[in-house]
């Protein structure tokens, strides 16, 4: 019934999670409806009926178009975004368990990097109080360590520690991007939420972050779900990939499955796009079909749309997320035809 | 001959002038741009590219300043243009697409509105025309439901999807020259297809030029006809994309390919350049790459002169990778 972790009791578990947005809630197009800009409610279903469990110490993959909900679904996992619908729970307990004072430790264990450096970082702040902040506050380094506690955690990421006095926005696209990496380590995370963590990263530092992850997993038990668009990255990282289109899950397995026997056509699309080092100057073809709006998802599958394989039932009724081999979880009409 | 080229830049510095010291975010960049022309500006984080884009923009603030150098467009040096001159060609005939779709987009805005007023700014169309061209530049970036789309603000696009509307608003006026600052970098790979493909057939039917600035070499492999290398703030080789990366020379430029994650093993610790980038506070003269370089000798201790090792190559360094 869901993507099953490796360990019996999963770290983090999703059941059932929805997530609406509604124009309706907004006070800005509330206004503009109100001076006749004649927009009607709009329902955005940026999240439908996702099952997700991660065991510890495990990394998985999510990746998947942009737009499909991805961010939503990380934010849901960090506590920034309430789910419209369904069950979070961490260590077999839900969420609202750990509300009280006394589980902030268990809180700041699941730690985010935002897909978006420059909004998530305060222009106002010191990069020393924007990365040495939560820390002493929540009594992990003392006040007095904090300068040095700061210094180190920089130099994890590449940053060059003498920059600490300096705002963010003195620093370049992946400088700011590796603050917010910076910040989110300088708890002790267990569980870490990367969105497109070092998507603004050149390939050295890039190499530089990703094995710094790798460490921190080996020596940590560190866990992430790890949102990237970069299926290069996303494979050498992640134990298990998991591919999101509009909205929900479509296929999940063990990494080198996915890459080896991509099973739901949209997958197969995807791995089809990678772009190589080797390819000399070629042109781009674009996307096939009528790219698909979350404001008003196609019925049935998702994807039925763009498939080349689509047939009527695909139209008619949404393919559920089953098994087709151990560990290998796929949503494709395609798979009960013999 | 052959016709000028549409851009110029020669010898371009830009420093900031801070309480710790000089910052030399751009010192001695030099290349051109043909009109039609993708060239691709490739360089590690922090190494001078997007303060590169701001120069030929004028978007330069205090504490930075170009101390040095030309910026030809068209036949007008932009360093001397006065602010009237810049809202005429910012946008129309120049236009950037930003590494932070937020510096383009007012979050307070409707979408519909920021396209409809950046098309007005400089044609003179009515509203329904200039609205209209706003949902066709929504559709080439691949954003489903435009017109509902268009009615929507900023924050209620996913991260990828303001990125597109930015570049759109980009593509809107046809511009001569597109500065792009790794656009496509949080986008997954059809969108950026489909955005790479948009951007190539731009150049290819209207003769726009398009500098796009990058750190990702497999974009830069598809997409562009010349590329330029950078390094702390300094050039440090160019030539024909598919030259420079089947044959780096300069020993920085072959360490940015050998890190590539598909060419390393799944799993394993992946290439590394050794050491970090070094501090531009105050950076003194010799070749900035000597610490972290296989190749180096104490002669890096000087500044290497720019030589031209092969037609079309161009290249900073006294030890170049055999
Ligand atoms: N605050 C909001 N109000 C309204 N709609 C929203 C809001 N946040 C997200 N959405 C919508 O939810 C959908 C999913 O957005 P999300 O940011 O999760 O996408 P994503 O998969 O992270 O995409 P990207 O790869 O572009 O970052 C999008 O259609 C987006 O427009
Ligand atoms: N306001 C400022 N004051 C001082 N130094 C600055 C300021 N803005 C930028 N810098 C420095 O200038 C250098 C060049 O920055 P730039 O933004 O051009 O880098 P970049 O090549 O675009 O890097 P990235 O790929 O990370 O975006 C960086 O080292 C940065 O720290
Ligand atoms: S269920 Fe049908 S439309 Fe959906 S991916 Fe499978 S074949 Fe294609
Ligand atoms: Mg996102
Ligand atoms: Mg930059």
């Amino acid at each position: 019934m869901s993507a099953a972790g490796p360990s019996p009791v999963p770290l983090l578990e999703l059941r059932g999670i929805s997530k609406q947005f509604s124009s309706r809630l907004d006070i800005a197009a509330r206004i503009a409806a109100r001076l006749g800009a004649g927009a009607g409610p709009q329902t955005v279903h940026a999240l439908d009926g996702v099952d997700l469990s991660v065991g510890a110490g495990e990394v998985v993959g999510l990746v998947g178009e942009s737009g499909c909900g991805k961010s939503t679904l990380g934010r849901i996992v960090a506590r920034i975004l309430e789910p419209s619908r369904g069950e979070r729970r961490w260590k077999d307990r839900p969420y609202s368990d750990y509300e009280s004072p006394a589980s902030r430790a268990e809180r700041l264990a699941v730690q985010m990097v935002f897909q978006d450096p420059f909004a998530s970082l305060n222009p106002r702040m010191r990069i020393v109080d924007v990365i040495g902040e939560a820390p002493v506050v929540h009594g992990l380094v003392p006040a007095r360590e904090r300068d040095r506690y700061v210094a180190e955690v920089m130099e994890r990421v590449g940053l060059d520690a003498s920059l600490a006095k300096r705002f963010p926005h003195q620093f370049s696209g992946g400088q700011r991007s590796r603050i917010g990496i910076a910040r989110a380590l300088a708890v002790n995370p267990r569980f870490l939420v990367c969105d497109e963590a070092v998507a603004a990263l050149d390939v050295s530092i890039q190499a530089q972050v990703l094995n710094l992850f790798i460490r921190l997993r080996e020596e940590f038990g560190l866990t992430y779900l790890f949102i990237s668009h970069d299926l290069g990255v996303v494979r050498h990282l992640s134990d298990r990939v998991v591919i999101m289109y509009l909205g929900r899950i479509v296929e999940s397995a063990d990494s080198q499955e996915v890459f080896a026997r991509p099973n739901h056509p949209y997958t197969q699309a995807l791995l089809a796009e990678i772009p190589r080092l080797e390819a000399t100057k070629r042109a781009y073809i674009p996307i096939k079909g009528e790219i698909p709006s979350p404001l008003a998802p196609p019925g049935g599958c998702h994807f039925h749309p763009r498939c080349p394989h689509a047939m009527p039932r695909c139209q008619a009724e949404a393919p559920r997320l089953r098994e087709i081999a151990p560990g290998h979880l796929s949503a494709c009409h395609l798979n009960d035809t013999p | 001959m052959s016709a000028p080229p549409l851009l110029q830049v020669d010898g371009l510095r830009m420093h900031f002038f801070t309480k710790a010291g000089v910052v030399k975010a751009v010192d001695d960049v030099s290349f051109t741009v043909d009109r039609g022309e993708i060239l691709g500006l490739v360089g590690e984080s922090g190494s001078g590219k997007s303060m590169t884009g701001y120069s030929i923009l004028g978007l330069v603030d205090a504490p930075g300043r170009i101390v040095d150098g030309r910026i030809v467009f068209d036949g007008t040096d932009l360093t001397r243009l006065d602010a009237a001159a810049w809202r005429r060609i910012r946008g129309n005939r120049i236009a950037m697409i930003f590494q932070d779709p937020m510096m383009t987009l007012n979050p307070v805005l409707r979408i519909d509105t920021q396209i409809v007023e950046a098309v007005l700014a400089h044609a003179d169309v009515s509203r329904e025309s200039a609205l209209a061209r706003a949902r066709e530049a929504l559709v080439r970036v691949g954003i489903a439901s435009p017109d509902e789309r268009l009615r929507a603000y900023p924050h209620q696009f996913s991260g990828g999807m303001r990125q597109r509307v930015a570049i759109a608003i980009a593509l809107v006026n046809g511009p001569d020259l597109i500065i792009a600052d790794e656009p496509t970098t949080a986008l997954d790979v059809t969108i950026q297809g489909q955005i790479l493909f948009e951007m190539q057939k731009v150049c290819r039917e209207s003769g726009t030029a398009l500098i796009w600035i990058t750190h990702d070499l497999s974009v830069i492999a598809g997409l562009a006809d010349e590329v330029c290398v950078m390094y702390a703030g300094r050039f440090v080789e160019s030539g024909r994309v598919a030259d420079v990366l089947e044959r780096p020379l300069h020993p920085y430029s072959r360490g940015l390919i050998d890190s590539v994650p598909s060419r390393n093993e799944r799993g394993r610790p992946l290439h590394q350049i050794p050491g970090m980038t070094p501090s531009l506070l105050s950076l003194g003269p010799g070749c900035p790459f000597r610490e972290r370089c296989s190749e180096a000798t104490p002669r890096c201790a000087e500044s290497p002169a720019i030589t031209e090792p092969a037609p079309g190559r161009r290249l900073r360094c006294f030890h170049p990778v055999p």
